[in-house]
């Protein structure tokens, strides 16, 4: 589903303070997986993760997303296999407009925005639908601004908003890192759900190694913008959260 | 009477100018001062065009045609060249000038006795109520269809553009695109209170844009204060505040002249005034906490 070969990204090359922030990366991420990435700051994860969403270009490499080489391809571009949920809740929605106007634009993610009218009340009852299967009784406020909703239930409508249209590939960025606990645990739940009714290939950055353990079929740890670990299927499932804290120490 | 008939046909024919703010200022964002330039550039297309005795609807689209250039190449210069919004628009504008002055010719054009907008049809023998209806009919159809705009798929990735960048990338809209559409837009709006006023007053003149672009913030700040009033998220609404807005703040400016306000320092009070209306929210609300 998504092969990224040889990728470097170098950032003011040549310079003093040349970063490489990605290495020469290698990874293969087969349909319907739900890779986690962990790593300490400064790793690379939000850097691959980046480069997969097209926000960051590679200085060097290949990534080819469902057989489709997109290495130069601007992130407006990918959308078309491609929805995301960013760390900061205010980023995957626009919060001066209708919770029905956001779930719009996610609606036609793979299509052109065009000069009719898609909020009309068949619309209208579908998102209604959607919003009532969080059971967080916001099915009655879809006219409401998005921005008066809190963090958590940003995020939650987020997820709800990148199976809207066609979905391929979920890309989440620490999704819960702004978020409490309790609000964590809903939105990382809603997700795992999504991927599975779904069938979505999913990546999953974050810092929180109990999320890191309980969710995804593949896990890989990041340094110096390499891959220094990488275990899947059996040896994903059968490890034990302690590995993980190891992985730290 | 009459007096205050001009300050709300003045409103009317600025009300375009109001519009267009709201979007690059509001909907997109961008403080855009392209408007001084293209508001003068509406005028004196106009002006040119009628004095060679070209119809009026062969000048209506040409003048939006020039509108939308200008503020489509202050888009350009923000987008592709990564340059501050402000200082492409003061780049372009300040370019208008000598594009607007080699357009005219000279620094005036009077229109006697040539076709205009407001001798199309005659619905009332009182020239003033004539032109009052036209202007209202131009100004209803140009609000309907930028509200209806608003409502499309396309309008609401507009919204979006100038509120969550981050998402409106993610959900496939490229937004350099975007903003320059926007800006066309704000610009071909800002051209046509050019076009009416020009024949409104009966001249266009070089100087005709300097410092327009307070006449329409300060109508969509006039808005923006009453639509936070009243909590308002209607699309159709806020459009029709916007147009309140302009014809207000037209009034307030003729109620000022009739006090005896020195015409020299009209600049000084239309400033003064935006101050105030910007400042006054803030003001009444640091007392009350």
């Amino acid at each position: 589903m998504i092969d990224i070969r040889q990728v470097h990204k170098t950032y003011n090359k040549g310079r003093a303070n040349q970063v490489d922030a990605i290495n020469g990366v290698d990874l293969k991420i087969s349909e319907k997986e739900f890779l986690v990435i962990v790593g300490s700051n400064g790793s690379g994860k939000s850097t691959l993760l980046n480069l997969v969403a097209g926000s960051v270009l590679p200085t060097s490499g290949t990534i080819h997303i469902d057989s489709n080489n997109v290495t130069k391809l601007a992130d407006y571009r990918r959308s078309e296999w491609i929805a995301r949920v960013f760390q900061n809740p205010l980023s995957g929605t626009a919060p001066d407009l209708s919770i029905l106007d956001n779930f719009r634009l996610a609606a036609i993610r793979t299509k052109p925005k065009g000069l009719s009218i898609g909020v009309n009340p068949q619309f209208k009852k579908q998102v209604k639908d959607k919003i009532s299967s969080l059971g967080m009784g916001l099915e009655n406020k879809t006219e409401q601004l998005m921005g008066t909703l809190s963090g958590g239930q940003r995020q939650a409508l987020t997820l709800l908003m990148s199976v809207m249209d066609t979905c391929k590939v979920l890309l989440l960025d620490e999704p819960t890192a702004a978020l409490d606990p309790r609000s964590a645990d809903i939105v990382m739940k809603t997700a795992d759900k999504l991927i599975k009714d779904f069938g979505l290939t999913a990546i999953l950055v974050t810092h929180n190694l109990k999320d890191a353990f309980n969710y995804g079929d593949r896990i890989i740890l990041m340094g110096e913008g390499k891959i220094l670990k990488d275990l899947q299927g059996d040896k994903k499932t059968g490890m034990k959260q302690n590995d993980l804290f190891e992985w730290f120490a | 009477m009459d007096f205050y008939l001009t300050a709300l046909l003045q409103g009317l024919c600025l009300s375009a100018i109001a519009l267009g703010i709201y979007i690059s200022m509001k909907i997109f964002n961008i403080p855009d001062i392209t408007t001084n330039g293209s508001y003068t550039l509406g005028g004196a297309v106009t002006a040119k065009l009628l004095v060679l005795h070209q119809p009026v609807f062969v000048v209506l689209p040409l003048v939006i045609a020039a509108g939308a250039l200008a503020g489509g190449l202050t888009g350009l210069i923000h987008t592709k060249l990564k340059i501050n919004p402000l200082l492409a628009g003061i780049l372009v504008m300040t370019a208008l000038y000598s594009v607007n002055l080699t357009l005219m010719g000279r620094s005036n054009i009077p229109l006697i006795n040539t076709a205009s907008i407001f001798s199309l049809i005659n619905i009332s023998t009182d020239l003033n109520h004539n032109t009052f209806w036209i202007l209202l009919v131009f100004v209803t159809v140009i609000t309907l269809l930028i509200g209806y705009l608003l409502k499309t798929d396309f309008g609401i990735a507009m919204r979006a553009t100038g509120n969550s960048e981050s998402m409106i990338r993610a959900v496939g809209v490229n937004t350099d695109r975007m903003k320059i559409i926007g800006l066309a837009l704000a610009n071909a709006l800002t051209a046509l209170s050019g076009f009416l006023i020009t024949q409104y007053q009966g001249f266009a003149d070089i100087n005709m844009g300097i410092s327009i672009v307070i006449t329409g913030l300060g109508s969509v700040i006039i808005a923006e204060t009453l639509i936070n009033w009243i909590r308002l998220t209607s699309v159709w609404l806020t459009l029709l505040l916007v147009l309140t807005g302009a014809v207000i703040f037209q009034f307030v400016l003729a109620v000022t002249l009739s006090t005896g306000v020195d015409p020299v320092l009209l600049q000084a009070v239309t400033a003064i005034f935006v101050l105030l209306i910007v400042s006054l929210p803030r003001l009444s609300f640091r007392s009350s906490s």
